[in-house]
């Protein structure tokens, strides 16, 4: 789960990570009326967005008056953001974090991660600060420091004064960024962080060390222990179809094909989606309907499918293990009384009861073209939306 | 022969009394010598109790005294899996096949840290289970999809997994041990280890690898397999159509920060020599192909 930038900088405040004082805003008079309060004579306006990148698009700037705070809050909201993280179609920017400005001598980089070779978190940190970190580890990976955090122990004081000393954080600060990388790794470790990013961490003209940018995201399966954060999520930020799918307890993902995929199991859902495009055609989504779907629940995939205006073929491809076949093909059936199928649809039925399954979809009188494996459905499905166009 | 498991293996279930896990049980115990290997169960509530006839007890390490198993299966919830690792840990068994989903990673970190330098190898969490084709079956697969044989099978997925098995049997070709390590970013034995033991395993002629966007493992495998491997390997990595950043299902299934994709994965174990299919519909095939 992703949260806000604002969010993420209030819970580690809480850890006693320092950052820029900030006001989170609505509304146009909200910032003008959260940079009087915040005082001072410069203030950052800053879009509210799950995606990265926002300075490159237009999403953080600057102002000197309340006046402006005012008109850059106004032209902010509502804008469709574009940044390298958000696709060409942007994100509407529906809240705004008004922070006081800070004089910036320096900028570094500094994130955690979970590592999978080491099984550990993993704390970067690099010189090259407010850059795309990503070209950084790319291009020059030497100069991108690591440390893989002991779990018990967690990072040291001589772990993090180290870090701090080789990313070039100066004598009379290091003390300061050493508590502060370690407030960070506190704050990961009690949330059950992903992944936190502080891009940049700022050296001030006056020598203090602070978080002027933070990303956090948690871990979902850790979410059942801390409420807190999950009252956080902003279901604006992500896609109504991904939404009304983990509702029905299904994994899906919209892709920009047009064959829509009905499949059990992660593995086979990725792999059917590549032998469509294999054989030439485009997948629609990744959907895994898990290994306990009901009727109800194929039936609710089946909508979910058929939301999509460009899909012209849907291809339902099932190895029954714990799940039975003749469950799927009930569902399938249910489903295509209730939705309305405009579409063809490809089944391939194999594993548990395949025969009573198969049965089940013949006598229904639906039209359905049956497969006999998973390159016969394929290519009949890619087969079935070419005709459509 | 065969690894990890096999007729003499002896089981315990932890979570025998939950739906899941009694079902799985039951399943698991008629599949060939499954009603000899199953022999106990955990539930720290209800010691004293049996499911079936097989004898609940309070802690691993009681079952394991009263029973001789060496190996368990865990069908405990998410919040409390990652301890019951621990206990069969503790308690010094051979081998943990967890199949729960949805540990929370934290936890997992501070198992596996925990597990240096003992004895007890892990499977999964998130995984299907581990299966030796007519001598025992530990875990959620369907077995009367197997056969005895010599091809060993290491895989992240399950039903992609029981699509390899269903392909390879269509070309004939039984299986010695099929192991599913799962989908989790952190876990047990990875495609490397599994390796290792398929390739001192005297009964398996050539493995089938299936493997998933995310992390390095597949490529880690392959350049072990390179300078080490006495058998031929070909494999298959599902997710060459999975845009970035998006977790396809498995927590462990996520092209991130450009890294852990199919392409890339497929590139390294061809250079490794593996063949590799970009079809996952020849999976059976392109193994039959190797065999000398």
């Amino acid at each position: 789960m992703k949260i806000h930038e604002y969010q993420a900088k209030e819970i580690l405040r809480q850890y006693g990570v320092i950052t820029p004082r900030g006001i989170a805003c609505f509304s146009a008079d909200e910032a003008v009326s959260a940079a009087q309060k915040l005082g001072g004579d410069t203030w950052v306006v800053k879009a509210q967005i799950y995606a990265g990148g926002r300075g490159k698009g237009g999403g953080v700037k600057v102002a000197r008056s309340h006046d402006e705070v005012g008109r850059l809050a106004e032209s902010m909201l509502g804008m469709r953001l574009v940044t390298h993280q958000t696709g060409p179609e942007g994100r509407t920017v529906r809240r705004l974090f008004i922070e006081e400005g800070v004089d910036i001598a320096r900028e570094y980089y500094v994130g955690m991660v979970v590592d999978r070779s080491s099984q550990r978190v993993c704390l970067m940190a690099s010189a090259e600060g407010g850059m795309d970190i990503e070209q950084v580890a790319a291009q020059t990976p030497e100069k991108i420091y690591k440390v893989y955090i002991d779990p018990i122990a967690g990072l040291t004081d001589s772990e993090a004064f180290d870090i701090a000393a080789k990313i070039g954080i100066p004598d009379v600060s290091r003390n300061d960024a050493a508590t502060l990388l370690k407030n960070l790794y506190q704050a990961f470790d009690d949330k059950d962080a992903s992944l936190v990013e502080i891009n940049p961490l700022a050296l001030t003209a006056d020598r203090r060390v602070l978080a002027l940018d933070a990303k956090m995201n948690f871990d979902d399966n850790a979410l059942f222990r801390h409420p807190e954060v999950a009252d956080l999520r902003d279901l604006d930020e992500e896609d109504p179809v991904e939404i009304e799918a983990a509702r029905h307890d299904l994994s899906y993902i919209p892709l920009d094909g047009n064959i829509g995929c009905l499949v059990n199991g992660a593995g086979l859902a990725m792999a059917t989606m590549d032998i469509i495009k294999l054989y030439g055609g485009s997948p629609a989504n990744f959907l895994d309907v898990g290994g306990g779907a009901t009727a109800e629940k194929v039936t609710e995939a089946f909508k979910l499918m058929l939301k999509n205006p460009k899909l012209t073929a849907i291809l339902v491809n099932i190895f029954g293990g714990i799940m039975k076949c003749d469950v799927i093909a009930e569902g399938v059936v249910q489903a295509a009384r209730e939705v309305q199928l405009t579409v063809p649809l490809v089944v391939r039925l194999e594993g548990t009861n395949v025969q009573i399954g198969k049965r089940i979809l013949a006598d229904s009188g639906l039209a359905v073209i049956s497969a006999e494996n998973m390159a016969d459905a394929a290519q009949k499905a890619v087969n079935a939306a070419a005709a459509r166009g | 022969m065969s690894i990890l498991i096999n007729r003499n293996s002896r089981v315990m279930t932890q979570g025998i009394t939950g739906k899941t896990g009694q079902f799985h049980t039951r399943m698991c115990r008629e599949y060939a010598n499954g009603n000899q290997c199953f022999v106990a169960g955990v539930n720290p509530r209800k010691p004293g109790e049996d499911f079936e006839g097989i004898p609940v007890f309070a802690t691993v390490k009681e079952a394991k005294a009263a029973t001789g198993a060496n190996v368990s299966v865990i069908y405990v919830p998410p919040p409390y899996a990652a301890a019951a690792i621990d206990e069969a840990v503790e308690a010094e068994l051979d081998l943990v096949i967890c199949i729960t989903e949805g540990i929370p990673v934290r936890d997992m970190i501070r198992t596996r840290y925990k597990m240096q330098g003992k004895k007890t190898r892990l499977i999964g969490p998130n995984c299907p289970g581990i299966i030796t084709p007519d001598e025992i079956k530990i875990g959620i697969m369907p077995g009367y999809i197997h056969k005895k044989g010599r091809i060993g099978v290491v895989s992240r997925s399950g039903t992609l997994t029981y699509e390899a098995v269903a392909q390879l049997m269509e070309q004939g070709l039984g299986q010695s041990t099929c192991v599913g390590i799962g989908g989790d970013p952190v876990n047990g034995l990875k495609h490397i280890d599994v390796m290792q033991l398929f390739n001192d395993d005297d009964d398996t002629d050539a493995v089938l690898m299936v493997g998933e966007i995310g992390g390095a493992d597949e490529e880690d495998c392959a350049r072990w397999v390179k300078t080490h491997m006495r058998k031929p390997v070909v494999g298959f990595i599902a997710g060459v159509t999975a845009p970035p950043g998006k977790r396809m299902g498995h927590a462990g299934a996520i092209i991130s920060g450009g890294k852990g994709t199919a392409q890339e994965k497929l590139a390294v174990m061809e250079e490794c020599g593996i063949k590799v299919t970009h079809n996952p519909a020849e999976m059976g095939k392109l193994l039959k192909s190797v065999l000398r």
